[in-house]
């Protein structure tokens, strides 16, 4: 096939085949590791292919379709249970404030992600600023007419958002702070910022949440009771801030000393130096650094499961394994497998977005 | 970084000069932040004393030389239910460390392997390796120990139908057992004959190494002596130990299977996947490593007429080390503080032990909580120590 034209190990090839042929089958050891790789990319493809297709359970009311033997995926649990994974016990009567928070935040969020589009400062503010109120009147109620929905009714993949969003939006400016304490002149602020962070990141997430969620009501004056959920919060925002002020300290050290010495010799104060010369370069030096952290914390909030509160993937666990309703071999794996995806699709939407800031930052350094 | 200019406090003459000084200004500034850590430290410890008057609960330590009560289904040290909540420490320490360990060794090995995976000039390989770091990074770490507790080993055969290894082995629903080595006896000679086999080695290597720098050629006399004790010694002495020793295998015994070595479910998850995931990070770490070795390194070691091997093995890695060993020391924090989750699977680690079980039991959370964060704090700071002097010891001279 092409013998002649593929004369010469670095002519060009033409075709699909004899370029095919070229990557993958050069030499006897390249073809034998691809015919490997070929062989389990089948395998695998095949047993999923198998468990979720062929062998799957498409409908029923309960899981006794499910139990019959050498059944595959058990799906008619994902959508009879889908408005639990996504919001938790919240009445259903209210889902709509659930809808219209997720719409107010795309309002803001979609903008400011998109490079192009201007009024980055006063989305940012929107987001940071208006929008937590307004969510959580929405979400909470309590106020104009809108009847209270409690902490403890929040589940699933809208308490994985809350915890998420609000543990970043809190942790960042903290962890500014911090960053900014490291990078003091003053000794006691320096050794305070640095003792902090390096105590925080030196303990695992799991203490931290068990800290909260046992101490703090210690901490606090015993007149004083304190949510659960927000003292998940708490836990979360404190362990994070920590993580960020190390990658916001990455973004200043990496702004050049002329930057920090021509806003001395404007007579710019600490503040309004800090403020709009070094934090904004270094703030967009670092985003990607910021999305990975964002992952990172987004992958975590399922830790809240060990302190009782039901996140998506807590929510799945218990329902596969309380409700014997729909009991049978294959529903742990298929809720897994629905918490799995969706938690894929968030993470890698992420870290490709922040690939692509990456690229762009690249570029624009390359002039 | 600047000390701040303390000698200015004397050009101040006047209250309204002192208060736009710099140096008054740090100093006031640090003197109030230091009043407001110490109020919220007072703070703390007055209601948190309060509180536990409040609700009887005991405090300081004492508490760790009372009896624990309750078994705990791993114990790599001697332990039963009359020991104390010391002793119960110790298990949940020591079993914490055993899989941090375990998975570390596991980790790495899966990690390097995707790592040079990805670059592979196999295109399908390639793709296959990133298709894993992309899958595996993405997914929660909690999540996928479930799917490996849940999902996979919990759903294995009853031991009636275990499913049969190579070797004698078994794997069911209560684990894996495995063929166990008994030694009759002499054990811990085996093992000192084979550590002073390894210093041996080591300081013949250090030896050889030094006289290559002082350039002398071909081992004297009595490195060759010593070359050959180091291996026929332990040689020896493993043949004498194997010859003693007798293999028990598992059998099928009323409820599980007894005899031989049996490693525990929850054990397996665990060290699966933390090793599965942790080797995703590792795996990025190290092609970032070998990218970051320059392009001119790679075309002199195939103008030498090196291999892809041998330029990789001689050329490459030792120059990537330098990069990847600091970022990977972290991934082995990560995956020894990750190991807490074990606590949702239920393997007993420090966590779940101390911070579960004990602190239920006692109610003393603030001496149990401080004392597992001390214990994470100084491995990490430990880690932290070792990678300071590593770094100092291996820092490139700058060009």
């Amino acid at each position: 096939m092409g013998q002649d034209r593929t004369a010469g190990q670095h002519g060009r090839l033409d075709g699909p085949f004899a370029r095919v042929r070229e990557a993958l089958f050069p030499t006897v050891g390249q073809s034998v590791a691809s015919l490997a790789a070929l062989a389990l990319i089948a395998l695998v493809a095949y047993a999923f292919l198998d468990w979720a297709v062929l062998r799957a359970v498409f409908t029923g009311s309960d899981g006794s379709a499910c139990r019959v033997p050498d059944a595959g995926a058990c799906w008619p649990f994902i959508t009879h249970k889908i408005d639990l994974f996504l919001y938790g016990r919240y009445p259903e009567a209210e889902l709509w404030r659930v809808k219209l928070t997720y719409a107010l935040a795309l309002a803001g969020l979609v903008p400011l992600l998109i490079p192009r589009v201007p009024y980055k400062l006063p989305l940012a503010l929107y987001l940071l600023v208006v929008f937590p109120v307004i969510a959580f009147i929405l979400l909470y109620g309590g106020a104009f007419g809108l009847p209270v929905v409690g902490t403890e009714l929040w589940g699933g993949l809208l308490l994985t958002l809350v915890i998420a969003s609000v543990g970043i939006a809190a942790s960042l400016p903290l962890g500014i702070l911090l960053a900014l304490g490291r990078r003091s002149d003053m000794p006691f602020v320096r050794w305070a910022s640095v003792a902090y962070i390096e105590l925080v990141r030196g303990v695992p997430l799991v203490t931290v949440l068990f800290m909260s969620s046992v101490m703090l009501p210690l901490f606090l004056p015993p007149e004083v009771t304190i949510d659960k959920l927000l003292r998940a919060l708490v836990g979360v925002a404190l362990f994070s801030a920590a993580y960020l002020a190390e990658v916001v300290r990455g973004g200043l050290q990496a702004i050049p000393r002329g930057q920090y010495e021509a806003a001395d010799a404007l007579g710019l104060g600490y503040w309004r130096k800090m403020g709009f010369v070094v934090l904004p370069q270094a703030i967009r030096i670092v985003i990607p650094g910021l999305v990975n952290s964002a992952i990172a914390l987004f992958k975590d909030t399922s830790l809240v499961l060990i302190i009782g509160l039901f996140d998506l993937v807590g929510i799945v666990q218990q329902s596969a394994q309380a409700d014997a309703q729909w009991f049978s071999p294959q529903t742990a794996a298929t809720g897994y497998f629905f918490a799995g995806a969706v938690f894929w699709i968030f993470c890698f939407g992420m870290s490709r977005y922040s690939a692509a800031v990456e690229h762009r930052l690249e570029a624009r350094a390359r002039g | 970084m600047r000390t701040p200019d303390f000698k200015r406090w004397s050009t101040a003459s006047t209250w309204k000069e002192a208060a736009y000084d710099p140096g008054v200004r740090a100093a006031v500034f640090q003197v109030l932040l230091a009043l407001a850590i110490a109020f919220l430290a007072y703070e703390i410890v007055s209601n948190t004393i309060e509180n536990l008057r409040k609700q009887n609960i005991a405090s300081g330590f004492g508490f760790l030389a009372e009896t624990a009560g309750f078994d705990i289904s791993q114990t790599p040290i001697p332990y039963s239910s009359k020991s104390t909540y010391g002793a119960a420490f110790l298990v949940g320490l020591a079993n914490t460390l055993i899989v941090a360990v375990i998975g570390i060794v596991i980790a790495t090995v899966l990690g390097f392997a995707i790592g040079i995976a990805r670059l592979s000039p196999n295109w399908l390989v390639a793709k296959l390796a990133l298709s894993y770091v992309e899958l595996v990074r993405n997914l929660p770490l909690l999540l996928q120990l479930l799917v490996w507790y849940v999902a996979v080993l919990r759903t294995l055969p009853a031991p009636e139908e275990a499913l049969a290894l190579p070797g004698g082995g078994f794997l069911d629903v209560r684990g894996l057992h495995l063929p166990r080595l008994a030694l009759e006896s002499g054990g811990s000679l085996l093992v000192v004959v084979l550590a002073l086999a390894l210093a041996g080695a080591w300081w013949l290597k250090r030896q050889a190494a030094i006289d290559r720098e002082a350039g002398r050629r071909g081992p004297t006399r009595a490195q060759r002596v010593g070359r050959v004790l180091v291996i026929a010694v332990p040689a020896v002495a493993l043949a004498v130990a194997f010859a003693a020793s007798s293999v028990t295998y598992p059998v099928l015994g009323r409820f599980n299977h007894e005899g031989g070595f049996s490693i525990e479910p929850e054990f397996l998850a665990l060290v699966i996947g933390l090793s599965t995931y942790t080797a995703a990070f590792i795996a990025e770490i190290v092609r970032a490593g070998f990218q970051g070795v320059p392009r001119g390194q790679r075309e002199a070691a195939a103008a030498l007429g090196l291999s892809r091997r041998q330029a990789l093995r001689l050329v490459i890695l030792p120059q990537s080390l330098r990069i990847i060993i600091p970022p990977l020391t972290n991934q082995y924090l990560n995956l020894t503080k990750n190991s807490s989750l074990a606590v949702a699977i239920g393997y007993p680690d420090l966590v779940s032990v101390f911070s579960g079980t004990v602190l239920n039991q006692t109610g003393q959370a603030v001496e149990v909580i401080l004392i597992t964060m001390a214990v994470y704090l100084a491995i990490s700071l430990a880690t932290a120590a070792f990678m300071n002097w590593f770094n100092m010891r291996t820092s490139w001279a700058e060009r």
